[in-house]
């Protein structure tokens, strides 16, 4: 599937500049694309050895379980599969943080260590398991209670109320969060059943 | 709403500050244990380094051959029909494949109609409200070595568009429709 769809966007391209007398800018974007890229990374660098960094401490110190003990009831009834005491809890907890505060640039290697947790989990299977469809569903729905970078967009261009718009990312944001939940569990339950049959 | 800047200012510095007191309380040797654990950090950067590169290539030849801009045209009648403002449809389609490209497009409607019209509000609760859903699947999926997604793809576009419609009506009801 991922191979799929990153091999179509690539041609598709390919053939769209050639009919389309966009090749100039195409051989600039596979050059840009790739520098932005590493950018990217070497921006994550920064961002991961702190946060990293302070969470082993967090974790040392007892305090990434207290919060794992209090979210433990919601976590567990999202992700039936995950044994308890388990330290993936702790990293998608922290994902889930990062990405409501509109941390994206920590969440996603927080996101990443908490699917080679899950990888393992798993047996090591190169097939998504049950609880890396709900994580990543739930990620890309994304509750966000501070958008930080639509924020300062709005300053920017002189908003009368900048934070106006907060109140409403938050509620369609968790609508969309919850919908993507409950259709996950759909899923996987019709599946079930029809693997039973 | 001077609160809520305040809060989204000293949150992180809080956080960061309650998690060293607390490790110094329970004995932690603090420094130490962040230089350990940020180690970590570099190996991960490092590492995610070519699923990065792969996938903004990816994207970049798609955007810059003009690809995008004709399925965008292509998805337009679908999405008008069921309520998207014309002017929001590139940003809804662009959301789930690039942040950054729909980063520039909310920043070009703003601009456009200023921050404080509908298209500016829905602008802003579209891009806060939900997330660049394939790029977050290839990359995740991609970086752990998951050959088959299931159906994450199809919940993730579902829960975008409803993200959408449900961005549509909340602006509506709290501003209006102007």
């Amino acid at each position: 599937m991922i191979n799929l769809i990153w091999v179509l966007m690539i041609v598709i391209g390919i053939v769209f500049a050639m009919f389309n007398g966009t090749m100039d800018e195409v051989n600039k974007a596979i050059f840009q694309g790739a520098g932005e890229a590493v950018t990217l990374c070497i921006g994550f660098i920064s961002i991961l050895v702190f946060w990293l960094g302070l969470m082993r401490i967090a974790q040392a110190s007892g305090l990434l379980d207290k919060l794992a003990n209090v979210f433990r009831p919601i976590i567990k009834k999202i992700f039936p599969d995950i044994p308890d005491d388990h330290p993936v809890m702790g990293y998608i907890l922290s994902n889930m943080i990062a990405n409501m505060f509109g941390l994206g640039n920590a969440a996603t290697p927080l996101g990443i260590k908490a699917m080679e947790e899950l990888k393992e989990l798993n047996g090591g299977k190169s097939e998504a398991s049950r609880s890396m469809i709900t994580f990543l569903v739930i990620n890309t729905a994304s509750i966000t209670i501070i958008p930080t970078t639509v924020l300062s967009i709005r300053m920017n261009y002189d908003s009368a109320s900048p934070a106006e718009i907060v109140l409403p990312t938050i509620i369609a944001s968790v609508f969309a969060t919850v919908c993507a939940i409950f259709i996950d569990r759909f899923m996987y339950n019709r599946k079930k059943r029809n693997r039973v049959k | 709403m001077a609160i809520i800047s305040t809060i989204s200012l000293w949150m992180i510095p809080i956080l960061i500050g309650f998690i060293l007191i607390h490790g110094t309380w329970k004995k932690v040797p603090t420094y130490e244990t962040f230089v350990e654990g940020g180690k970590e950090g570099i190996k991960i950067a490092i590492s995610i380094i070519p699923f990065l590169v792969g996938m903004l290539v990816a994207i970049s030849i798609f955007r810059a051959s003009g690809a995008l801009e004709f399925f965008v045209g292509l998805l337009r009648p679908v999405l008008e029909r069921i309520g998207v403002p014309p002017e929001i449809i590139p940003l809804a389609i662009l959301r789930p494949i690039s942040g950054n490209a729909a980063l520039g497009v909310t920043s070009d409607l703003i601009a456009t109609y200023g921050p404080d019209s509908f298209i500016g509000r829905l602008a802003s609760v579209m891009q806060g409200s939900t997330d660049t859903t394939i790029y977050i699947l290839t990359v995740y999926f991609g970086a752990v070595g998951i050959k088959k997604m299931g159906d994450a793809l199809k919940i993730g576009l579902m829960a975008d568009l409803i993200g959408y419609i449900a961005s549509i009506i909340v602006v509506t009801i709290f501003f209006g429709m102007q």
